[in-house]
């Protein structure tokens, strides 16, 4: 009863959000839409007894990625009536992509409903007695730990492409040099001068 | 959990046993909470006053302790300013959003063997969520404020935190590899042996100080609000209740994160030496008065150390502390490996 209650709950906020993330006119407010929707799935994630990946959704994408979203989106000046006007041309593409979706979500969803054994095994229970944080360490670090590690290299080496791309030589700026500053003694850094009256130094 | 089993002794169902135990055990958390930050804030000024060889508040109640009490009254009664041209909705959530999730982190810290509200087994990661939420609140107030100075405030903070976010997040993992455990509580039980203080832990308890001074945006680390160039930073628009909250969010923060310093290194609610005097005292004394010391460290930090600059603050979070802590992630996970046999189970 109250699970339902607190799914339905979860799951309409959600609902709405993701909606106004984009019907929402401001930019700003769009993202801080976005988060609401990232929480309500952490929260559906709760109550599907995975708490690992509803930690691990806020983390990462609330407590980060929408961070450095709203970090660029507040920094923007855009003007709100000229995005607006590219709607129609891109109307058409995103119907498509969202049918798309529908559609495979229907036979997903299908495939459950009509015939729930096929799909039953697909999904791997937790074993009695094993929390699920720890259940998903065995799967990720232990079983598939090479695959995991091809996918961080992956991550890595985009990371350092997007550095690299970004990246150019500046000239004419002065850099810090920490122990330089840090080993500035008090002879090289104050000198005591003897200033005659009226002549200057 | 004392207060369920007392109300199904008194005979009442479970489920309406849990509703009443619990909600009095955060009604009890919520009111010790804000009292405690009543006079950790006393604290805080009468430190910083004496080393600047001052008395600090001295006039409301015997030694100024009612001095928290009286500022509160005040801010209360003030009037609520709402800048031309703020975001009003967004202006009014940033405090709110600032103080509930100060607050709702500290539903699962254990104050003593069993106090705790909620004991979930991913409490570190909860605890890591929430606080790296804390960025919300100032990002939204400096934005909705329209102004100038707020921005500014809040664009620096926004930075600030993420990066020091990153290294707190590695001595979190150094802590709970050792602990074998995400358990708040099992963190404690695991000190049971020595705390982690003096362990091969104690270079992550120095780096989780520093990185905690930063995510709260305590001295040396309080670019986002430096007086001498951005006013108030972020609460510059501010006024009345609504700044309030935000103070009271922040200090709750502060506690948080001295809170887990006393969870994750100095063993919690155990006392330093498991012999004759020290044990008869109940746990939570022991947790309050590490809370207290470690707090005392924020306050003398706050007194004594000058401003960072920008690019410095930038540098230890990124060159020097992201690097080290993730060594000595490496080096734990090393010597953890070497020294026991993997947890069955």
């Amino acid at each position: 009863m109250l699970m339902a209650l607190a799914f339905y709950l979860f799951a309409a906020v959600l609902t709405v959000a993701a909606v106004m993330v984009i019907a929402a006119r401001n930019p700003v407010h769009s993202v801080l839409f976005l988060i609401l929707a990232f929480f309500n799935a952490a929260g559906l994630f709760v109550l599907l007894g995975a708490e690992f990946l509803a930690m691990t959704l806020v983390i990462v994408y609330v407590g980060a990625v929408a961070v450095l979203f709203l970090f660029v989106v507040m920094m923007l000046d855009i003007d709100f009536t000229e995005l607006r006007e590219g709607f129609l041309n891109y109307a058409p593409i995103g119907g498509l992509i969202g049918g798309v979706l529908l559609i495979e979500l229907v036979l997903f969803l299908g495939g459950m409903m009509v015939a729930p054994a096929s799909s039953a095994p697909r999904a791997s229970p937790v074993r009695e007695g094993v929390s699920n944080t720890q259940a998903l360490g065995e799967v990720i670090y232990t079983q598939y730990i090479f695959v995991f590690q091809a996918a961080g290299m992956i991550l890595l080496i985009a990371m350092i492409g997007a550095i690299v791309l970004t990246l150019r030589e500046r000239t004419g700026v002065r850099r810090q040099n920490v122990a330089a500053q840090v080993g500035r003694t008090r002879a090289q850094a104050v000198e005591n001068v003897d200033i005659k009256p009226g002549a200057g130094i | 959990m004392i207060l369920i089993d007392f109300f199904s002794w008194l005979g009442l169902p479970y489920e309406v046993s849990w509703t009443i135990g619990t909600a009095a055990m955060i009604l009890a958390l919520v009111v010790g909470l804000l009292l405690t930050c009543a006079f950790i804030l006393l604290l805080d000024r009468k430190v910083w006053a004496s080393v600047a060889l001052r008395k600090g508040p001295n006039v409301v109640g015997p030694f100024g302790l009612l001095q928290s009490f009286a500022d509160f009254i005040k801010f209360v009664a003030k009037e609520v300013i709402i800048p031309a041209g703020a975001n009003k909705v967004i202006f009014a959530l940033a405090p709110l959003i600032s103080f509930v999730l100060a607050a709702i982190a500290w539903a699962v810290i254990p104050v003593a063997e069993g106090w705790v509200v909620s004991d979930i087994n991913v409490g570190i990661l909860y605890l890591f969520a929430i606080s790296s939420l804390g960025v919300y609140g100032i990002i939204m107030g400096g934005w909705a404020s329209n102004s100038k100075y707020p921005f500014l405030g809040s664009l620096r903070s926004a930075a600030q935190m993420v990066s020091y976010e990153v290294s707190i997040g590695f001595v979190l993992i150094t802590v709970l590899l050792t602990a074998g455990t995400l358990n708040l509580s099992k963190i404690v039980e695991a000190q049971a042996q020595g705390w982690f203080l003096v362990s091969h832990l104690f270079p992550m308890a120095v780096v989780f100080f520093i990185s905690a001074l930063a995510e709260t945006n305590r001295p040396p680390f309080d670019l986002p609000e430096a007086e001498s160039e951005l006013v108030a930073g972020y609460q510059v628009e501010y006024s009345s209740t609504w700044y309030l909250l935000f103070m009271v969010g922040e200090y709750l923060n502060i506690m948080l994160m001295c809170a887990m310093v006393t969870i994750l290194f100095l063993g919690g609610w155990l006392p330093p030496l498991d012999i004759a005097p020290f044990n008869w005292v109940h746990g939570f004394f022991w947790f309050f008065i590490k809370l207290w010391a470690v707090f005392f460290l924020f306050a003398m930090t706050k007194a004594f150390v000058p401003r960072y600059r920008y690019d410095q603050l930038m540098r230890i979070g990124w060159k020097l502390f992201l690097p080290f802590s993730l060594v000595w992630v490496v080096l734990t996970a090393a010597y953890m490996l070497a020294t026991q046999q993997p947890a069955a189970g």
